[in-house]
């Protein structure tokens, strides 16, 4: 360390203000949101008192909570069935070499790199292009179609690190395949699996610029609900909601965080996405 | 209790892919039948368990990219249905005198974006990956925790802070710093600032991939032999880092050229960009058509940056 020259000691303290600075940009609307949904002040910029009447207002908000309710039932739904589906099909990817496993590879990744937007905007195309209403059952088969591939990568990055031997030693022990699968391998994927339906579940969540496109009448989610309230005009009722989001969709991804021993994204080497 | 060591039912498995499974004595159970029907044909397992997946994806993401595709040749019936055709009007009217700054705004944006994004998520990247130290995945989960959570929200946090009665202003003005609140909404600022704050993680996080894998000695090395900070961060450290701040540029620029969230809530009619258009034509206008050209061209752009991007790096980063 002191092999260094002088200067680069130095670089390191006005390093760590700038990266004191970068934090502080990323985290300041965010305080801001918290502190401004206990502000008892209904002009939003001013300190006027701690309350806890704007989350009083949402809680007997029927329009918010129909809201919540719909997305929490969308993401529990959609992470369900694309949990199943990209466990299988990461499963697949990983255990056998089969043609065309190219291809799927990469149309896996379609919905990682896709503009949101276009996504959103074909999809409601092809809904309206075969005479499908759009409805909850629409925002969920979107929501299953761009969470499926989280999953995918999530719990293949997970298996690859599997070795194999194991079930050869459990079977030579006695096993039969299904007690090996059950007793052995199914263990060892489950954390991947926990980890990328709760990634799942936080998307579907808070995803807007898709469901926008796709939620018919009466599908509203909840960041469908948040965002025609801003437009409206800015209350501190959303700043509430917001928090509430913010702090449900945080504290899944802290359990993501200690199944995986990382965040999201830090797992996947190199530039994969996310 | 049998403890085979003769094997049974290989089957040809072999050939087509996957490992030879280990023998195993004959269960009678269920999934053991059907597992020795399927073993030795794993292109049929692979099939049924990778299925699902692919007929979704087929169905509800391939699909749809196809139907842009082919209404983006066509054009805006009388009722606001789409008539088919085959031209490519559509394309053309994206670089028309009407539309084409709007596409230049978005590159503009997104490139000026992009450039905010390296300028600030290099020295965090370079931060975390070599001073971080044990307290390295806090500070990467610092970094993400914002970025995994609503992308509206987040947006929305700076209209508190930008408007003209909002936090930034009242600061200012009560400070005297300014006589009169600024008009920081529906401007070019507050969309690349929006723009900026969505995608410093997506810039930040290949920068630190790309770093941390960076051998550290080559950086000693470069002091050792003489060489002073800013020499080595040019000629050393950031050549070494290049993968990832092309990932990182990618990552931000193509997702930010076609934003619509953050220019429809922090911008206005003069700062529209095209996912704004996108929007616009497939709700308001109703012109399906053109939205689908201007949809496609965009998701065209994309491929090719990342064919290009492939090519260069490799397919080994990407997962």
């Amino acid at each position: 360390m002191s092999r260094k020259p002088r200067d680069q000691r130095v670089k390191a303290k006005g390093l760590r203000v700038f990266v004191g600075f970068v934090y502080a940009f990323l985290f300041a609307p965010i305080v801001v949101l918290v502190l401004f949904s206990f502000n008892n002040s209904k002009r939003n910029a001013v300190w006027k008192g701690f309350t806890l009447k704007w989350y009083d207002a949402l809680f007997h908000d029927t329009a918010v909570l129909q809201a919540l309710q719909n997305s929490f039932k969308v993401a529990v739904v959609a992470t369900i069935v694309s949990s199943i589906f990209g466990t299988l099909a990461a499963y697949a990817l990983v255990r056998y070499r089969f043609r065309g496993s190219g291809i799927y590879n990469g149309a896996i990744y379609i919905p990682l790199v896709i503009p949101e937007i276009v996504f959103g905007v074909a999809l409601l195309t092809f809904l309206r292009a075969v005479s499908i209403n759009l409805s909850m059952t629409t925002v969920v088969i979107a929501h299953i179609a761009f969470t499926v591939s989280y999953i995918v990568v999530v719990v293949r990055a997970r298996m690859v690190g599997f070795d194999r031997h194991l079930e050869e030693a459990a079977m030579d022990l006695g096993a039969n395949e299904l007690q090996t699968f059950l007793h052995v391998t199914l263990p060892f994927m489950l954390p991947g699996i926990l980890a990328g339906a709760l990634l799942a579940f936080v998307l579907s969540f808070d995803d807007f610029v898709i469901t926008f496109f796709n939620a018919g009448v009466g599908a509203t989610t909840l960041p469908l609900k948040v965002y025609s309230m801003v437009k409206f005009g800015v209350t501190p009722e959303i700043n509430a909601i917001s928090v509430f989001m913010l702090a449900t969709t945080s504290i899944i991804l802290l359990v993501y965080y200690k199944l995986q021993g990382a965040p999201p994204g830090a797992t996947i080497k190199g530039a994969g996405e996310e | 209790m049998p403890s085979s060591a003769a094997p049974s039912g290989q089957g040809a498995g072999g050939s087509s892919g996957g490992i030879p499974p280990a023998p195993a004595p004959e269960g009678v159970g269920l999934f053991s039948r059907v597992a020795a029907r399927l073993r030795g044909r794993s292109a049929l397992t692979a099939s049924l368990l990778a299925g699902p997946t692919l007929v979704w994806l087929l169905l509800f993401l391939i699909l749809p990219l196809c139907v842009i595709l082919v209404y983006s040749l066509g054009s805006r019936g009388a009722y606001g249905d789409v008539v088919l055709g085959f031209s490519f009007d559509n394309y053309l009217k994206a670089f028309s005198p009407l539309w084409f700054p709007v596409i230049l705004r978005s590159f503009a944006y997104a490139a000026i974006a992009t450039l905010l994004t390296l300028l600030m998520g290099y020295p965090l990247a370079y931060f975390i990956a070599l001073f971080g130290g044990r307290r390295k995945n806090l500070y990467l989960i610092l970094l993400m925790l914002p970025f995994w959570t609503s992308y509206l929200i987040r947006t929305y946090s700076w209209i508190v802070i930008l408007r003209t009665q909002g936090v930034l202003n009242t600061v200012l003005t009560s400070l005297h710093v300014v006589p009169e609140p600024l008009n920081l909404l529906n401007t070019p600022f507050s969309v690349i600032l929006g723009l900026t704050y969505g995608f410093l993680p997506f810039m930040t996080l290949p920068l630190y991939a790309s770093l941390e894998r960076l051998d550290k000695s080559l950086i000693e090395a470069s002091y050792d032999l003489g060489a002073n900070r800013l020499w080595t961060l040019l000629k050393v450290t950031i050549p070494l880092s290049l993968p990832g701040i092309v990932a990182g540029t990618l990552l931000v620029f193509i997702p930010a050229v076609g934003d619509f969230v953050t220019p429809d809530l922090l911008g206005g009619p003069s700062t529209m960009m095209i996912g704004n258009v996108i929007q616009s034509q497939f709700l308001s206008a109703r012109d399906w058509a053109y939205g689908s050209a201007l949809s496609f061209s965009l998701m065209a752009i994309l491929l090719v940056a990342i064919f290009f991007y492939v090519r260069r790096v490799g397919t080994e980063d990407l997962v």
